[in-house]
């Protein structure tokens, strides 16, 4: 990354979500650890993958980056300008250059609305008048995303789920955006039907230049599509860096553990070792000390358990390869042999 | 059909499933074959509405019996299911064939205890005591991996993690020792690290117990992993069969062939976009005539005559393998070969 102004600066963010209870009083009683001091950047025109397991926080991250939530504590910066705290009018240029795209194709888009309605809603919230007029901007979009121009006037009923998820990306387009957040784009599409989609997104993403921050749990659709990639779990980054170079170079325990738990549609001769992980995601509520992984990790010490390592730079990694843990794992570290599994999806 | 050694364990023939709905009759499984037998593992592959979850139902004869037709035969170790009266069927569940779902909170009751719920079924098909049974969960939730089992049996599902559920799920349809399990999507709502775990274990059980399972998933990963045979299946018929080496390595079908380019690896080039399959999946109100995969296929038009759209093709199956084109075998690896450059790495 260059050193001027990144497109979107975060620091320190951290949710923690209050729980309310007691009688008669209700009181906060505790507090949802989602996210927990996170920092990252990401460029004009780049695409930053954040991927994790079910409740490590990915979704609630791009959940603050657009201010649907209010964050706890720490910094988001946009082009300079620090939106942490702004207010609903000093947002509203912000937000039309910040649009989302979301999971469910089913449910974020109102049925009673036509496809034109849908799409130009954007740009009538905002008081934009496209020189041709709206419904022309709607029809160069729909074009844009592969659907009918002449589908102007039909309702989202009308649609399948890939061609849904596509007037979700024209709706995210309308206002020519510099940087979308996309939470699990395909993970509700079929097989045959995520792959449109996520050639959709990539042209776009080339062609009109936009930033993607792509929020989704499947580490194969995240390498093809991101530059560079954040592996999350319960409420950090644990591992940072280039897409070639945390694939092909995993430092941190988890993130060799995770990739080598991908199913993979292929059945090779030498068995692919896979990485055992025992036990479930330890509850955000009441994380482990020191390092949130350590309760899963084969490396675990004394060490790990008094002192959070800090998400830094390895000894042996590249610049922007950034790696939060006291033991990095290297290309010929050892795992032991209890928690290998030999992948049977090698020829028996 | 081609296993003369001895008789399959399960064995599916020519099974049509068609619903009556408001709009018309729905075709969701058009004349499906397969055999299975103990100890191996065959996946069933497809996309939303491709027919798989209806076949399973079927077979375990949980399907409205007031709105379906159904025609064809269902085999488990010579009985005819599909001839079986409730009763018979009854004693069948839950004892020689179960069943494991996708959402394990929504198939577990949220009002008794994971220890009552397994234990209900033991009773059921054994006539245990209570207490027997209450061991029996005990040692069921012990297998399948839970920590602490003599205490967690009194929890609630609730109490539970997503991965913890699954496995209380695997214990109560292991309960009975049954022969066969079908397994729906039973690790689509886990994590991959979970995932693994219960892939694991499915395979440690089967090879202790010699279940036959029948496992549909949509991920051909997962498939690679766990199955022996694999069945792919578009628009409620089966389109190709084989090994799980064969069906994977060489696809003879469009389609599979299709889904295996579409995929992201995790090797392999990055550069180049991937190779989605156009059009969506069929409805199954109104499927295409012909071939059903026949708007969405790349080769379509290398077929004479237009048969694609006009002739459903036949399945030939020889020694387990075969599939349902009309492009000659022999064209297939070439023009195969050429869609898929991008692919090998």
């Amino acid at each position: 990354m260059s050193t001027t102004t990144p497109l979107l600066d975060v620091s320190g963010l951290t949710k923690h979500f209050p729980i309310k209870g007691g009688f008669p009083i209700r009181r906060t009683v505790g507090a949802v650890q989602a996210v927990d001091g996170l920092d990252f950047q990401v460029g004009e025109g780049e695409s930053l993958g954040l991927v994790g397991e079910s409740g490590c926080g990915k979704s609630t991250t791009g959940r603050l980056v657009t201010r649907l939530l209010e964050p706890t504590a720490g910094r988001i910066s946009y082009r300079g300008q620090d939106i942490t705290h702004a207010s609903r009018t000093q947002l509203a240029p912000v937000r039309s250059e910040i649009q989302m795209i979301f999971q469910d194709p089913y449910a974020s888009l109102n049925p009673r609305q036509t496809v034109g309605k849908i799409i130009s809603g954007p740009m009538e919230i905002n008081g934009i008048n496209p020189t041709g007029g709206r419904e022309a901007r709607v029809r160069e979009l729909l074009e844009i995303v592969g659907l009918n121009p002449e589908h102007y006037n039909r309702f989202p009923h009308e649609f399948s789920g890939g061609q849904r998820q596509r007037i979700g990306v024209a709706r995210a387009l309308a206002l020519e955006p510099k940087l979308i957040v996309a939470d699990e784009p395909v993970s509700a599409l079929d097989v045959s039907i995520q792959a449109q989609v996520v050639n959709l997104l990539q042209k776009v993403q080339r062609e009109l230049g936009i930033a993607f921050l792509f929020i989704a749990h499947d580490l194969a659709i995240v390498r093809h599509f991101s530059q560079r990639v954040a592996v999350m779990y319960l409420g950090k980054i644990v591992e940072i860096a280039d897409r070639d170079e945390l694939y092909g170079n995993p430092r941190h325990p988890y993130t060799r553990a995770l990739l080598s738990a991908v199913p993979e549609a292929t059945v090779d001769d030498v068995p692919r070792e896979r990485i055992r992980l025992v036990g479930d995601v330890p509850s955000p509520i009441n994380p482990p000390t020191g390092c949130r992984f350590r309760t899963r990790c084969w490396k675990a010490t004394e060490k790990c358990a008094t002192e959070a390592p800090p998400l830094v730079q390895a000894e042996g990694n590249k610049p922007g390869h950034l790696t939060a843990c006291h033991y990095p794992e290297t290309h010929e570290a050892t795992v032991p042999a209890g928690r290998l599994a030999k992948d049977p999806g090698a020829a028996a | 059909m081609t296993s003369t050694e001895q008789q399959p364990f399960l064995s599916v023939r020519d099974l049509k499933v068609h619903f009556s709905t408001e709009d018309g009759v729905v075709k969701a499984v058009d004349g499906l074959s397969f055999d299975l037998a103990k100890g191996q593992t065959l996946g069933i592959v497809g996309e939303s509405g491709s027919g798989k979850s209806v076949t399973n139902l079927t077979i375990l004869g949980l399907h409205d019996r007031h709105r379906t037709a159904i025609d064809g035969e269902i085999l488990l170790d010579g009985t005819d299911l599909l001839t079986s009266t409730e009763r018979q069927l009854e004693r069948l569940r839950g004892n020689k064939m179960a069943m494991i779902f996708q959402d394990a909170l929504a198939s577990l009751s949220p009002y008794h205890t994971v220890g009552t719920q397994i234990s209900e079924v033991y009773r059921k098909h054994t006539g245990a005591s209570k207490r027997e049974s209450r061991t029996r969960a005990v040692e069921m939730l012990r297998r399948v991996g839970i920590p602490q089992p003599d205490i967690r049996v009194d929890d609630y599902p609730h109490q539970f993690s997503g991965g913890m559920r699954q496995r209380a799920m695997i214990a109560m349809a292991l309960v009975c020792d049954p022969e066969l399990l079908i397994a729906d999507e039973p690790t689509t709502a886990l994590d991959v690290t979970v995932q693994a775990q219960i892939m694991d274990l499915l395979k440690d059980l089967q090879q202790e117990f010699g279940t036959a399972i029948v496992f549909i998933t949509h991920d051909l990963g997962v498939i690679a992993d766990i199955a022996d045979d694999v069945l792919v299946m578009y628009g409620g018929r089966c389109v190709e069969r084989g090994t799980k080496q064969e069906v994977l390595r060489n696809p003879q079908h469009p389609y599979t062939l299709g889904l295996l380019s579409s995929m992201p690896s995790l090797e392999g080039s990055v550069d180049v976009p991937l190779n989605p399959i156009p059009g969506s999946p069929p409805s199954l109100l109104n499927p295409p005539s012909g071939c059903r995969f026949h708007p969405r296929c790349a080769f379509a038009e290398k077929v004479p005559g237009g048969l694609c759209s006009t002739e459903r093709p036949a399945l030939d199956v020889v020694d387990g393998r075969g599939s349902a084109c009309h492009l000659p075998m022999d064209q297939r690896e070439e023009f195969f070969a050429d869609f898929a450059g991008s692919r090998h790495h």
